[in-house]
This record gives C-alpha cells, sequence and structure tokens, in this order.
C-alpha cells in the first residue's frame, strides 16, 4: 500500500491562488483547523471556498484569502454568527454563492458523480434563486414538476480533520456524525486528511466497527497527523469544542485592536506554538478563577 | 394551578399540539419552547413522534433539555446530517423553526437584513428553511413578536410563504401555525396570516399594534392554558430548571 504521510507545509504548498478549496466538517464541528491555520502562513489569495462554513471561514476570509464563497451558512454553533464572516458579509467585499444546507449537497453529490448538475426540490418559491443568477431550473421530462438544477461542486483541493487513518489514507470517523467530507473527497482533484493519530491499517478496527470506515485511500492524496488539529472545533469523542477558546475567538474578532492581539498571541507561529498559546491561555484563564 | 401559568407554558402547549396528527415522524424543533413543546406532545396525546437530540440522534426518550444523547435519554435511530437531509426528501419530518422576519404570506427570512450585494445585517444564511419549506410542513416559534419581525415583505425569502409555493407549484409545502409570546397565527385560504388564538392576559390590540402589516385580533378566541398534567410534566419532568421563562419576555401589562 502506497505511504502518503506527508507535512501539513507540503500539503498546503501545493495549493495556488486562484484555486478552488472545500473545508469538510459543519459549522464549528471537525473542521480542518490545521489546515487552515497553514493556509494562513501562505501568500495564498483568490480562493474560492466550499464549505458548510464556522470558524474556517471567519479565519480565512479576515485574511484576505478568499475571493468566492460557496456556502450553505456560517455558524460557531454555540454562538449563531461568525464576527469575521459577519463584517467581510456586511462590507460587501466577497463574491457568494449561498445555498441551502440540502442544495450544498446536492452540489457536492453532482460534482462527486461528474454530473453537471442535480435536480432538487430545495430552493423553489425561495429567494436563493434570484440571489445566484447562475442557478437555473428545469423541468422534469416525466411530469409538470420544476426543480432547482444545482451545478455541481467541483474543487481543486478538498481538506479534511478525521479522527484516525492509516498511512495509505483510509479515513475513519469515531464521532456521531460524519458530515459530507467524503463527499468532498469524492468531488474534489485531491484531498488532504488531517487526523488525530496515524494508525497500522490492521489497528483501524480497534476503536470502532467497520461502519467507521468513512472513505478509501483511492480519494486521499496525503496524510498528515496532526494531534487537535480540529481545535477549537469539536472532534468527538476524542474532544469536544474548546467554548472558552471559541468565546475568547468571538469577542476577539468583533474589534480590530483586540483581534490584532488575537492574530499576533495565536496566529503569529507554526501549529506547534498555537497549541502552546492555547495552553497559556487556559493556565491563565485557571490562574484567574482560582 | 392556573393562576400562575407563565406565557411560556401556554406557548409550550401550543407548539406540543402541533403534533396531533403528525404519526411517526422526525419532530424538528429549533428553541427551548418548541423542544420542550415537542417533548411535551410525545408525553401525551402524540407518543409516536420521533424527537431529535439536536446532534445525529433520533431519541425514544428525549434527552435532558439542551443536550445531545451523549448526556442521557434513550437512542432508537440514527441521523446524521446526511440522512436529515434525505428525511426531509421524504416529508418524515415536521420542522418549528424561528424567524427573523416574517411577511403576510409566511414569508420566512433568517438570511439577512438589507441588499443581498451588501446587506445591513448578515445573519446566519437560509440554512435548511428553502428545503424543508418545499418538503414538509413548517410552524414558526417566535419569542418576541414585533412590528421589526412581522413585516410587510421580507428582505431575502428563506422560508416560502404561502403566495410564492402556490406560484411556484410546490406540492408538498405546508406551513402550519405560527406561535408568538401574543397569539398564535395560522393562515386564511388565500394564505394570509391571520390570528387563531390570543394568550390570556394579552389585549388584542397588542398583536395587531405589534404586526407591520393588517392583523385583526379583535374577534379571536384565548389561547387554551395547559391542562393540569401538561404543567406537571412541562415543570417537574421536562424543564424542571424553567429555562422555558427565560426564553419569552412577558407581556406588556394589560390595559
Amino acid at each position: 500500500m502506497p505511504d502518503k504521510r506527508l507535512e501539513l507545509s507540503d500539503a498546503v504548498a501545493s495549493i495556488k491562488s486562484g484555486m478552488t478549496i472545500g473545508i469538510g466538517g459543519w459549522g464549528s464541528r471537525r473542521k480542518p483547523m490545521a489546515f487552515v491555520r497553514e493556509l494562513l502562513r501562505t501568500d495564498v489569495k483568490d480562493l474560492t471556498v466550499v464549505s458548510l462554513g464556522g470558524p474556517d471561514v471567519g479565519l480565512l476570509v479576515a485574511a484576505g484569502k478568499v475571493k468566492k464563497l460557496i456556502y450553505g451558512f456560517v455558524t460557531l454553533d454555540s454562538i449563531p454568527l461568525d464576527p469575521l464572516f459577519t463584517a467581510a458579509r456586511e462590507r460587501g467585499e466577497l463574491e457568494l454563492q449561498e445555498y441551502d444546507e440540502g442544495m450544498f449537497v446536492t452540489g457536492l453529490r453532482a460534482g462527486a458523480a461528474r454530473l453537471s448538475f442535480l435536480p432538487t426540490l430545495a430552493g423553489i418559491g425561495s429567494d436563493v434563486l434570484p440571489a445566484n443568477k447562475h442557478l437555473k431550473t428545469v423541468k422534469s421530462p416525466y411530469s409538470d414538476d420544476e426543480y432547482v438544477a444545482v451545478p455541481a461542486i467541483r474543487m481543486d483541493v478538498a481538506l479534511i480533520h478525521v479522527n484516525r487513518a492509516d498511512a495509505a489514507g483510509n479515513v475513519q470517523f469515531l464521532g456521531p456524525d460524519p458530515y459530507f467530507d467524503d463527499l468532498y473527497a469524492m468531488a474534489a482533484d485531491r484531498t488532504f486528511v488531517s487526523t488525530e493519530k496515524i494508525v497500522p491499517t490492521e489497528n483501524l478496527l480497534d476503536e470502532g466497527s467497520y461502519h467507521t470506515l468513512m472513505l478509501s485511500r483511492m480519494y486521499v492524496t496525503g496524510v498528515i497527523e496532526t494531534p487537535r488539529g480540529a481545535h477549537f472545533t469539536t472532534c468527538e469523542p476524542d474532544y469536544g469544542r474548546d467554548e472558552v477558546f471559541q468565546k475568547h475567538y468571538a469577542a476577539s474578532a468583533k474589534d480590530p485592536a483586540a483581534w490584532d492581539a488575537f492574530t499576533a498571541e495565536f496566529l503569529a507561529g507554526d501549529e506547534a506554538a498555537f497549541h502552546a498559546a492555547v495552553e497559556r491561555f487556559h493556565a491563565e484563564k485557571e490562574k484567574a478563577n482560582v | 394551578m392556573s393562576n400562575d401559568v407563565t406565557i411560556a407554558e401556554i406557548c409550550v402547549a401550543a407548539c406540543s399540539d402541533i403534533y396531533r396528527e403528525s404519526g411517526e415522524l422526525l419532530a424538528h424543533a429549533v428553541g427551548i419552547v418548541p423542544s420542550i413543546g415537542a417533548r411535551l406532545a410525545k408525553l401525551t396525546h402524540s407518543p409516536d413522534i420521533i424527537l431529535s437530540d439536536g446532534e445525529a440522534f433520533m431519541m425514544s426518550e428525549a434527552s435532558p433539555l439542551g443536550k445531545p444523547a451523549s448526556a442521557g435519554g434513550v437512542i432508537e435511530g440514527w441521523a446524521p446530517f446526511r440522512r436529515i437531509f434525505d428525511i426531509v426528501a421524504t416529508g418524515r419530518r415536521q420542522s418549528i423553526m424561528g424567524a427573523s422576519q416574517i411577511d403576510q404570506y409566511g414569508n420566512q427570512n433568517i438570511s439577512l437584513i438589507g441588499d443581498w450585494d451588501k446587506p445591513k445585517r448578515q445573519l446566519i444564511g437560509v440554512r435548511g428553511a428553502p428545503g424543508n419549506t418545499a418538503n414538509h410542513r413548517v410552524d414558526y416559534w417566535i419569542a418576541r413578536h414585533s412590528a421589526r419581525l412581522f413585516v410587510p415583505s421580507v428582505d431575502m425569502v428563506s422560508g416560502v410563504g404561502n403566495d410564492r409555493a402556490k406560484a411556484a407549484g410546490l406540492k408538498h409545502h405546508h406551513l402550519g401555525v405560527i406561535i408568538t409570546n401574543l397569539a398564535v397565527l395560522d393562515y386564511d385560504e388565500d394564505g394570509r396570516v391571520k390570528v387563531l388564538s390570543v394568550h390570556p392576559g394579552v389585549d388584542p390590540q397588542e398583536v395587531t399594534d405589534n404586526t407591520g402589516f393588517p392583523l385583526d385580533a379583535s374577534n379571536a378566541p384565548e389561547t387554551r392554558l395547559p391542562t393540569d398534567e401538561e404543567l406537571r410534566l412541562i415543570r417537574e419532568v421536562i424543564d424542571p430548571r424553567a429555562v422555558r421563562n427565560r426564553e419569552v419576555p412577558a407581556p406588556q401589562p394589560v390595559g
């Protein structure tokens, strides 16, 4: 079997300005945040980002990396809105395709199946159609029904974060929901997987049944071990959302000076420096609470 | 017992009534009062409905209020988001959703305030509202009935209203009721919002005054009170910490 292990920086170095990248997870849940942070360290820009968005979108948008966003929503779950995204959106600086969640998934399915579109009822009658001028409807050849023809979402690169993977790129999720990570991978030309832990293939079933084997290596380009790589979003059952840190992120994001301080403290160094800074943050919080 | 019934408890009973004829389907409820309402329905007149833990599981016994299945309850099925969209498409689901704006035909907006190109306020996006309203019954829960929310026309139609659904030929479209902290609203035969009942202690004029389109509440009956058994279940079993009363502002004093 191929050995696809590589460094975070090598994977991200293959992402070029102007590319379309998909980011797995959902809201503030199992987001490939180590990849996102690594992207922030590059000078890549003009990305088209495909995401059921959380802080991944907020961070990339605030760093000026995003030209266009294809999304169903952007939320931090326990905090309804991501301040970095809403601020950019209200400045009117993003090119947008805002879909109903189900439409978004329909677009991924079309992309994965190499179809140019798939039909859905979702969106009919709503303002999603006039807001997304590229969207067309299609008449059923069998009845009077009319559907939204959701264009295929294809990506140059998909980034996902999972609980376990082997060195060849067989991917396992151990939490309650696979989200749509497998579809992102199938609809992308290349997929990079970050994982809490790389395990030998023969140990893949040690922690979960075969139902947890979400994605085959045939869809995976590279595998990177990044413990706490989804932080501060959830990565159940390895860890839950770091709500204290997320609150700090959201509060900092509302104020330019506070955001500069947040960036300097947490995002100026490499991945190890980020986690060290988060540890310091929690230690100081704890001291303050004693 | 009835004298100290709160508006939140009246709203919970009204939410519960939504499920009286639902049978076996997934009860999706956004917000504290709707969540309690769905649980109440399951414990009383509608034992067959399937509750969600708000995460990925179907529950035959509810998890603790506001918590996922990992905190308790009995899992009867697995419904990660991909299955949710499949369920929506089969129609075996009902939603009680919130709204930032609703117009007189029940068009709902949760996406943004202002213009699409440069919104005054970006909200959460259309989320699942277009698909939900195209596929199954949708009801709305409004904790603060106001003229800023009930508007002549919404800024971005997320949940499809009756006029639009008719024009577009949506066959599975079904708007149920709108439950607010002042009243229960439904729709007339033309699909326009009308008053079904006004909550006890609320001046009907207050409903009209707090609605941004014409809405006559003068002849509406009173919303039913929860029964003693319902109150016991709400207060002792489902929501002993009385979180419900924090979601609903007390109405202005009457008279």
